[in-house]
Formats: C-alpha cells, sequence, structure tokens
C-alpha cells in the first residue's frame, strides 16, 4: 500500500487494482475553510487528469484531477454534511472517491512521499 | 488540485505591511498594493470573530482625499460635488456622513463612496471622501476634470492610513482610547485624540464600515498607523482581519463590491440603491448621470440587484447564471459564495424585474448543473448599526 502524489496536490493510496484519492494537507491548508466537496457519481470514468470533483473553499472553487485513469467505485458521502473533514483530516477522512485502475502504468509518473514533500517546499 | 502561486513583485505597500507579515498573513494583490487576504485564524474564524467580537481590517489602499471651495464656504464646495453624485451634498451637517456614488454621462456607476462634512471647529467647509481602492486614480481625474474653478481637491494617500474597527466590541474597544467615540451614532463622526500610552494621536473617526456591524472606521497619520494597531490588537477581544473575510461579511451584509455588483454598465437603481438617491434628485438633471437615475426608475423593465439564497451546501459564485424554472437566462451572479454567519451559500446578482420579488423560485446553473435557489430580501445577515439609545 503505498501514497503517491501529483503536482497538482492530489494523493493517491493503491490497494490492489484499486485506489483512494484525495487532496493533500499541504492543499487542504492552502484552500482554507473547505464548505463544499461535489462529488462524481459512482460509475463515472475518467482519464488521467480529468476533473474527478470540485472542491469549495469560502473563497473560491478548485478542481480536483484524477491521478489517473479509472471508474469510480466509492465516494465519501460523508462530506456532504461534514466539507470541514477536509480541512481536519486531508489524508484521512477526508478523502473523495475510491476508483479501479484502468491502467496502473500511469501511476509510473507520479512523486513518493519523499519527493512530494521536496517539491512543496520549493513553492 | 487547480493552484495560483503569488509571486512578489512591485506592488504597493500600505504602512501596516510588514506587520501583516509579521503575524502570518497569506498576501495577495488587490487593485496595485499587497493585501493580507486572511491571517492564520482563516475566514471562516476572522469572519466569526468580526460577528462576535472586533476586527480589526487595514484598509489604507483606499483613497481619502478633501474637496474645498477657494471662498471658504461649505456651500460652494458641496454643490461642485452635488454635480458629480446623486446624494444631497448640501444638507449635510457637520459631523455628518452619506454615501453616493459616482456617475458617468450614462448613470453608469464609476465609483461608490463616503462623503463627509468635517465637524472639526474651522474646518467644517471641507468634504472628506472615502473611495475605493480600484478606482481612486480614475476618480481623483475625474474630480480634477470636473471640479469647477474655485473648488480644489486635495489627495491625502501620501499622509493617511485606514484602520476599520467592526464588530459588537468595537465600540468598548475605542472607547477605552478616546470616550467620545462611543456617543458617536450610525454615519456620524468626529476628530478626537486616541490615547496610545501617554502619546495621543488625533484621527478622524466615523462610525460606518462595509460588515453590516456596528463599528469605526478611523483616518490616522501614517506614522501612527502601526502604533496604533498594536495599541488595538493588544486588546483580547481584536483579531486583525483579511480581505477574505471582509467579501463574506459585506456579501452577508448585502452590500455591493465595486468591480463585481457594480461598475459602469450598472445604474445605482438597477444595483437597488434607490434609498441613496433623494427624492428631489429623482428629477432627471442636477447632476452627471441624472437622467438614467429617472428613466430606470419610470422604466419597469430594468433588470435589479438582488439576493439569492441557493438551497443546499453548494455555493454559486460570480458570472453563475440564472434561469427561471423553465430554463430561460434572466439574469447572472455577481457575488456569490459561503456565509459563515448564515451557515451556508449566499449569493447577489441582477435578474430582471418580474423575477425579483422575495420567495421567486429560480435556478443556478453551477458547473451545468441545474441547482434550485430562492430571490431573497437581503441582508442575509442582520444590520447591527448603532443608530442611538
Amino acid at each position: 500500500m503505498t501514497m503517491k502524489y501529483t503536482e497538482d496536490h492530489e494523493w493517491i493510496k493503491v490497494e490492489g487494482d484499486s485506489a483512494t484519492i484525495g487532496i493533500s494537507p499541504y492543499a487542504a491548508n492552502a484552500l482554507g475553510d473547505v464548505v463544499f466537496v461535489e462529488l462524481p457519481d459512482i460509475g463515472t470514468e475518467f482519464d488521467k487528469g480529468d476533473e474527478a470533483a470540485v472542491i469549495e473553499s469560502v473563497k473560491a472553487a478548485s478542481e480536483v484531477y484524477a491521478p489517473v485513469g479509472g471508474e469510480v467505485i466509492a465516494v465519501n458521502a460523508a462530506l456532504e454534511d461534514a466539507p470541514e473533514t477536509v480541512n481536519a483530516s486531508a489524508d484521512g477522512d477526508g478523502w473523495f472517491i475510491k476508483i479501479k485502475i484502468k491502467d496502473a502504468d500511469e501511476l509510473d509518473g507520479l512523486m513518493d512521499a519523499d519527493a512530494y514533500k521536496a517539491f512543496c517546499a520549493e513553492l | 488540485m487547480a493552484g495560483k502561486l503569488a509571486c512578489m513583485t512591485d506592488f504597493l505597500k500600505t504602512q501596516l505591511h510588514a506587520k501583516h507579515v509579521a503575524l502570518g498573513a497569506k498576501m495577495v494583490e488587490f487593485a496595485g498594493y499587497d493585501m493580507p487576504v486572511q491571517y492564520p485564524l482563516g475566514v471562516m474564524g476572522e469572519h466569526q470573530h468580526t460577528r462576535e467580537k472586533c476586527g480589526l481590517f487595514d484598509v489604507s489602499h483606499m483613497g481619502q482625499c478633501f474637496i474645498a471651495a477657494d471662498d471658504g464656504t461649505f456651500e460652494t464646495a458641496a454643490r461642485a460635488l452635488e454635480a458629480l453624485v446623486p446624494a444631497d451634498i448640501s444638507s449635510l451637517e457637520p459631523g455628518q456622513q452619506r454615501y453616493s456614488q459616482f456617475l458617468n454621462a450614462d448613470g453608469g456607476i464609476l465609483d461608490d463612496l463616503m462623503i463627509s462634512r468635517l465637524g472639526f471647529e474651522g474646518h467644517t467647509h471641507k468634504l472628506y471622501l472615502v473611495v475605493n481602492a480600484g478606482c481612486k486614480l480614475a476618480d481623483y481625474a475625474h474630480l480634477e476634470a470636473n471640479l469647477p474653478a474655485g473648488v480644489s481637491l486635495d489627495i491625502k494617500d501620501d499622509m493617511l492610513s485606514l484602520l476599520a474597527l467592526q464588530g459588537p466590541k468595537a465600540v468598548s474597544v475605542l472607547s477605552a482610547l478616546c470616550p467620545a467615540v462611543a456617543d458617536l451614532t450610525f454615519m456620524t463622526h468626529t476628530d478626537v485624540p486616541l490615547m496610545l500610552g501617554s502619546d495621543p494621536t488625533f484621527v478622524h473617526v466615523s462610525r460606518s464600515g462595509y460588515t453590516g456591524e456596528d463599528g469605526f472606521e478611523i483616518s490616522v497619520k501614517h506614522d501612527d498607523a502601526v502604533r496604533l494597531t498594536e495599541a488595538l490588537l493588544a486588546h483580547d477581544d481584536v483579531e486583525m482581519i483579511g480581505l477574505g473575510a471582509r467579501d463574506s461579511l459585506r456579501l452577508e451584509a448585502g452590500l455591493c463590491l465595486y468591480g463585481h455588483d457594480i461598475d459602469a454598465t450598472t445604474s445605482p437603481i438597477e444595483a437597488g440603491l434607490f434609498w441613496s438617491v433623494p427624492k428631489h434628485r429623482r428629477t432627471g438633471t442636477g447632476y452627471l448621470g441624472a437622467a438614467r437615475i429617472a428613466a430606470d426608475i419610470a422604466d419597469k423593465s430594468t433588470r435589479r440587484l438582488v439576493g439569492i439564497k441557493p438551497e443546499g451546501r453548494a455555493p454559486a459564485r460570480e458570472h453563475t447564471p440564472v434561469q427561471d424554472l423553465d430554463g430561460n437566462v434572466i439574469g447572472e451572479i455577481t457575488s456569490g459564495g459561503f456565509g459563515p454567519t448564515v451557515g451556508g451559500p449566499v449569493a447577489m446578482g441582477y435578474v430582471a424585474r418580474k423575477f425579483t420579488k422575495a420567495g421567486t423560485p429560480v435556478m443556478l446553473m453551477v458547473r451545468g448543473k441545474a441547482r434550485p435557489a430562492t430571490i431573497q430580501k437581503m441582508p442575509f445577515a442582520p444590520h447591527n448599526y448603532f443608530r442611538g439609545e
């Protein structure tokens, strides 16, 4: 089970041929207070880089992009009533969606935790 | 995640810039200034703190100027400004303040502003104006071009900072430095010494602001701005508040933001600012843009700015199309976001006149999905102005 990151600050945690996707604590902190999360329907299919969800902070809306392609198999419905969970636990209870990965090779270009940490340090 | 990174360039800085940075503010460009959008408390926390206790805002980027006539009379200066705004200026008493707008020849809004007649002995012939940061250079050019000979503009942005202290605790906090400010009522002002330690600083204080709360705006000399900020922040009830919460506070209060809810294409009548145009100035003459005011009052078909309450939790942002229940586009959101005091999304926007009645159901097209909303009377959060006991 490994956690990988994109340059757009999404994380993806792979378990077998499926994966959980969220945004990093760094991103959640940068966005500020999250007030609404718009999640896709189960069964929606994405290509890598497609808009997968929308996250609204007090000030603005931001897109969450799919780190890899796949089909949505679960969404975190708890965020509907408690979007602030994204701030409290961005890499835990604040996850967005689970997908069935289409092509595991797409994971190769993503950063591991150390590389992502170094990436953020330069921002 | 799409993210934008701010770059430090040659933005203008207020006297409090270093203070904002030291307090851990997230700085953004606003109207050419490097300004704090939020502090570590966060937009939500800053908003709530202002509603419950007291927030301190650096609004020194706004323009401050004076208008006075060479003949030394208030009447000459007032008549000159009255040619450029719909408000009645001649009837201002010393120490009174009024809200108005600069209009272009077509009656579009060039800027909205606060106009005060000074109450200070020997200065009651002078008008003091506070204008928006993003419009101030154009406003000054507009005044220079349109004020008649014998009436002059004195721009004080190189000398004066402006702080806003807003919230239910503002009066107890500020009156500790000068008891006289507690006697001011909404939209009045005075010139007083504030005791900072044993050393007073003379300031211009008005009982006004842009949050819907009771509070003050304090015009202070640049050299005293940091000292005054530190004295106010020393109080347990006071937190610095950034532009993020300033926006959510004014939106809940139903107050227009220039460049969003009002601009050169909107008239004061369309923008719901009818109340700021006195009856005798609705005749179609007497000031630049007066014909549009009269025409928009007579023409019931023109659009109007209204409050819009989205159902559910999804905010509807600026430029979101507004539709009727049959799917026809009837207008557009001009300001929208999350209202922390309301506990849900709030918005304002222009809709065709027949949809302006409170309770009218509409649909908001958010990312291609129609979401239900209702026209609602503003403010979304009640005004708490102090109008006297």
